[in-house]
């Protein structure tokens, strides 16, 4: 077990420092630069040379490349072309609240109901129950939830007056952006968890469970629940990390000065260290949920758990 | 003695897009206290709902119980509660599965699942109940419980999950269990052993049993009475030796003439067509069609029971007064019969035609499974196939039967070793045209007949495929002819050429792979376990079309299975796999009259025959344990971990592969 994490940590470096490789490059490929040219034409060539060198960027770009990786060991992600004076870390490091935090209680909430709406789908399979979820799960997955997200601002935000409509600035304005957010959340685990679930309730061994005389509602607790949610795990990664690292459109309507907002802003602008930042910063996140993922099967599954760990 | 549990007028029925099938169709059986039941039939009989019935284990939704009463120690479960039911479930009555792979939940732990029943059932403490499940499985067999307790299923060979289920049926000490074709998944030698565990039990706890099954000569096993039944009604029923030595009706006639013999050479005797769509369920006598002694009114009217004795009834026109005495062909009548309608006069081969067309030398197959461990699927196995004959390979699953085909084919590249067919090795580089050549003249025929025809081809499309391939017709009119042709030979006709599989039974099926192997007239077959998915009288129909046809094309068979009565009965030589290794090889006589392999003895031992007087005075030789993993193999010969005669030298050095009488080649120590 901890042979199997260790290298996949190491897996994990080597990753990284490809990405960093790559998105470096490919950046300085990019037309146009972080400051504005025709500003930087007005400066005498001694002046501009200056400011290029206080940014590092008057050096030729495989020492810039060796600078940036070594600042990169030490944690160091630059400074921010855009936003004057801040490191790229400390914004990085203001911006993740909100966006975590809207994120967390959107995947909470979708899997939480998901899950429940997905079980009974099931159970009531070919029901007015399932027939209703299943609707409810298209509708969540094909109307955008900026759709959403307008109607809950106009009728819960302004007709009601219950939350704040779009400025961030307690707990309660997180709770509208998170329920938008969950919506698809909801309607995709729901709609998985059905499927799988009406798997599971084929196999033969429900039926020696029933042969047992097991109650039916421990047979689901017991012997369904958790063999269909192997499946639903796998496309938790996915969604784990684009709702932790934020939602762009729905961060806009609500005013939530979150992670997504800061890396349009960050490419708009060119602004070289951000963007490599937040890249590494999605990177990173990614594959640790990956692994953290691919742990969680082996709890769920013993039997992945000894192909993965020998005895 | 005293009836446990009776069913009077059984009505179940399913309601699918199509209609409502009838799928029991009233049926009458009892279980007295302490004896075993077989219900034999084929698949869609209605052998399994029957069974589910008394369990009310059918899906709420499609099946329903029309009318009819099971009466469980006085008490009609029809009318029962799914609350009331949980209460009998598992505690009065309790049931074994087929599928040992697919019944246990895969993430709980084995004493988990046994507990649970415990735990449901009675008020113990969580210890006690554990201590009960220790208990179970040394009951049911399994060493070392107190570790295997904690593992998961995947962890257990199929006969050890078998025995696994089993401890979870026995848990509460039922009244009755229900056995769902127990053993039909597991191989012969773990079958005896479960065979042997249920007789046992059953005079321990003095438990009713119902078994279900399709295998005759598992009835003549383990049954006190049977009960025949066919397209949803019992048509016959009686002690087992009333229906093995005196059957009446003429479906159990055909039942009984399909299953090979091992004793004898009688040609099969089929039944023709297939069973009748419960759909539309037939008027008369269900049977009727496919009976070569019909009458009219088997067609019109319903047959009762007529009483015989006691216990034996049956369901056929036949024996009502007035209709004509027809005796059961006898067995002589039936062999000719028979021989004359499907491959003509027998004739061994002789020593002069003896022309090697495939010889195997040495063959080796691994696989490399992980990053250290080798998987030995066939190791250093030689032998060689005669043009024009059968040659039987069989062994219990993951022995290597397989791979050792597919390899002959080259659809492995071999690890070591040579195959030379027609002088020629098979595994050289060649160029494209040789190798069109080979694959050819190489046909095989697969297993699984639902899998192996691609779903969304015409059946003359997948028929000509390799015509098309081999460019062996020129026009659109000689490539519709040749298919028709084809058609024909294996018993179908033209009409189904536009047709798409999913449209056909098994057999059927089986006979379109058939024909797809005939169509670039090859000179060798290999044949993977072409009958293994049939049901017993089609399994009939199909080795008889394929000995027919060897007869009439001089088609060379290599016949992999593990049902040793058919193997010996097609085959002209057998060679008995294990481990990856051939222990033995001789003709098919002299394999079963004098087998010297100890595994080739405990294997056929293993069998059980139709015939019960046989199958109750029998000393079986019951194989301790598994199969060991084929990539870690014994040292030495590789079968002394279960050998029962094993010595020391047997467990250093690998036996030789030597003919120790003419054309009987073996690979053990202890025969001289």
């Amino acid at each position: 077990m901890k042979k199997y994490v260790f290298i996949r940590l190491i897996n994990i470096v080597i990753t990284l420092f490809v990405i960093a490789t790559v998105t470096f490059f490919l950046m300085k490929q990019l037309p146009g630069s972080p400051f504005d040219e025709e500003k930087l034409a007005v400066l005498s060539d001694e002046q501009r040379a200056e400011f290029l060198a206080r940014y590092g960027l008057d050096k030729p770009v495989t020492t810039q490349y060796v600078l940036y990786l070594g600042n990169l060991l030490k944690g160091d992600l630059g400074t921010s072309f855009y936003f004057k004076g801040q490191d790229v870390t400390s914004i990085l490091v203001d911006r993740i609240g909100p966006s975590a935090l809207i994120g967390t209680q959107a995947i909470i909430l979708g899997l939480t109901i998901g899950i429940i709406l997905g079980i009974i789908a099931a159970f009531r399979h070919n029901t007015v129950w399932d027939y209703s979820t299943m609707f409810l799960a298209v509708l969540g997955v094909s109307v955008p939830n900026f759709v959403f997200a307008a109607l809950l601002q106009y009728y819960v935000g302004l007709k009601l007056g219950l939350l704040p409509v779009a400025f961030w600035e307690s707990y309660s304005s997180s709770i509208m952006p998170s329920i938008a957010l969950a919506l698809s959340v909801i309607a995709l685990i729901a709609r998985y968890t059905r499927n799988e679930m009406l798997e599971v309730l084929g196999q033969d061994y429900m039926l020696t469970a029933k042969a047992k005389g097991v109650k039916r509602l421990k047979i689901i607790y017991v012997h369904a629940i958790r063999n269909a949610l192997i499946p639903v795990v796998t496309v938790l990664g996915p969604i784990t990390v684009s709702l932790l690292t934020g939602s762009l459109v729905i961060e806009n309507i609500f005013g939530v000065p979150g992670i997504g907002s800061l890396f349009v802003d960050s490419i708009k602008v060119n602004d070289y260290t951000t963007i490599m930042g937040l890249t590494l910063f999605y990177s990173a996140f990614f594959i640790l949920t990956m692994l953290v993922i691919d742990l969680l099967y082996g709890m769920i599954d013993p039997r992945i758990r000894i192909s993965g760990v020998k005895e | 003695m005293e009836k446990i549990l009776e069913i009077n007028d059984l009505h179940v029925s399913f309601h699918t897009y199509a209609g409502k099938v009838q799928a029991v169709r009233g049926v009458n059986l009892y279980l007295k206290k302490g004896e075993t039941l077989a219900i034999v039939g084929e698949s869609g009989s209605g052998k399994s709902v029957t069974s589910k019935s008394i369990m009310k284990l059918l899906p709420s939704q499609s099946a329903e119980i029309e009318t009819g009463k099971i009466l469980f120690e006085g008490n009609d479960l029809v009318g029962f509660s799914e609350g009331e039911m949980e209460k009998i479930r598992g505690k009065e009555i309790s049931m074994i599965f087929q599928d040992p792979m697919t019944a246990l939940n895969p993430t709980l732990t084995v004493g988990k699942q046994i507990s649970e029943s415990i735990l449901t059932h009675q008020k113990v403490s969580k210890k006690q109940a554990l201590q009960k499940t220790i208990e179970l499985l040394k009951l049911v067999g399994i060493p070392n419980p107190e570790i295997r307790i904690n593992q998961y299923p995947h962890q257990f060979s199929g006969g050890m999950r078998q025995r696994v289920v089993i401890a979870i049926a026995l848990a509460c000490s039922p009244k009755v269990i229900i056995a769902d074709e127990p053993t039909t998944a597991l191989d012969v030698t773990i079958q005896a052993q479960i065979l042997d565990l249920l007789k046992a039990i059953q005079k321990k706890m003095g438990t009713s049993i119902i078994i279900i099954t399709h295998d005759l000569g598992v009835v003549a096993n383990i049954a006190d009475r049977v009960a025949v039944m066919y397209a949803g009604k019992i048509i016959e029923t009686g002690t087992v030796e009333e229906v093995f030595y005196h059957p009446q009706h003429p479906y159990t006639w055909g039942l009984l003439g399909s299953m090979p013999n091992m004793e004898t050479k009688d040609e099969l005797v089929a039944i023709p067509g297939s069973p009748p769509d419960l759909l539309h369920p037939p008027l008369g006598d269900a049977f009727a069609e496919r009976n070569d002694y019909a009458m009219k009114i088997d067609y019109l009217r319903e047959p009762p029971m007529f009483k015989l004795s006691e216990t034996h009834y049956a369901s056929t026109w036949r024996l009502h007064e007035k209709a004509p005495k027809i005796e059961r062909p006898s067995l002589s009548q039936r062999h000719v019969k028979a021989v004359e309608q499907t491959i003509g006069p027998i004739g061994e081969i002789s020593d002069k035609q003896m022309e090697p067309l495939i010889e195997i030398k040495h063959l080796k197959k691994y696989f490399h499974v992980g990053k250290k461990e080798v998987l030995k699927a066939v190791d250093d196995v030689s032998f060689t196939i005669y043009k024009g004959e059968t040659l039987g390979l069989v062994g219990e699953s993951g022995c290597g039967k397989s791979t050792t085909g597919r390899t002959i084919m080259r659809l492995y590249d071999a690890s070591g070793g040579e195959v030379l067919f027609q002088k020629e090795n098979v595994h050289e580089k060649k160029n494209l045209s040789q190798v069109k050549n080979f694959n050819r003249k190489v046909q095989m025929i697969f297993q699984d007949p639902y899998a192996s025809l691609n779903p969304r081809k015409t059946v003359a499309d997948i028929i000509a495929e390799g015509i098309d391939i081999h460019g062996l017709s020129k026009t659109k009119e000689e490539r519709q002819a040749k298919v028709y042709s084809l058609l024909e030979t294996v018993g179908l006709n033209k009409d189904h050429a536009n047709r798409y599989p999913h449209e056909f039974s098994g057999g059927q099926r089986q006979r379109i792979g058939i024909a797809r192997a005939l169509a670039v007239e090859p000179e060798f077959i290999i044949a993977d376990e072409p009958i293994s998915a049939l049901d017993v009288s089609i399994q009939a129909q199909v080795v008889n079309l394929m000995k027919k046809l060897q007869k009439e094309k001089g088609l060379t068979y290599l016949f992999i299975a593990h049902d040793l009565s058919m193997v010996k009965h097609i085959s002209d030589r057998v060679g008995v796999m294990y481990l990856g290794g051939i222990v033995e090889l001789a003709s098919a006589d002299d394999l079963y009259a004098e087998p010297l392999h100890p595994y080739t003895k405990a294997l056929l031992s293993a069998v059980p025959v139709p015939d019960p007087l046989v199958e109750k005075q029998r000393e079986r030789i019951i194989l301790q344990g598994d199969l060991p993993s084929p990539s870690n193999p014994p040292s030495g010969c590789r079968f002394s971990t279960r050998c029962p005669l094993a010595t020391d030298l047997c467990r250093k050095a690998a036996p030789e592969w030597k003919e120790i009488k003419s054309k009987h080649w073996v690979a053990c120590h202890l025969v001289d």
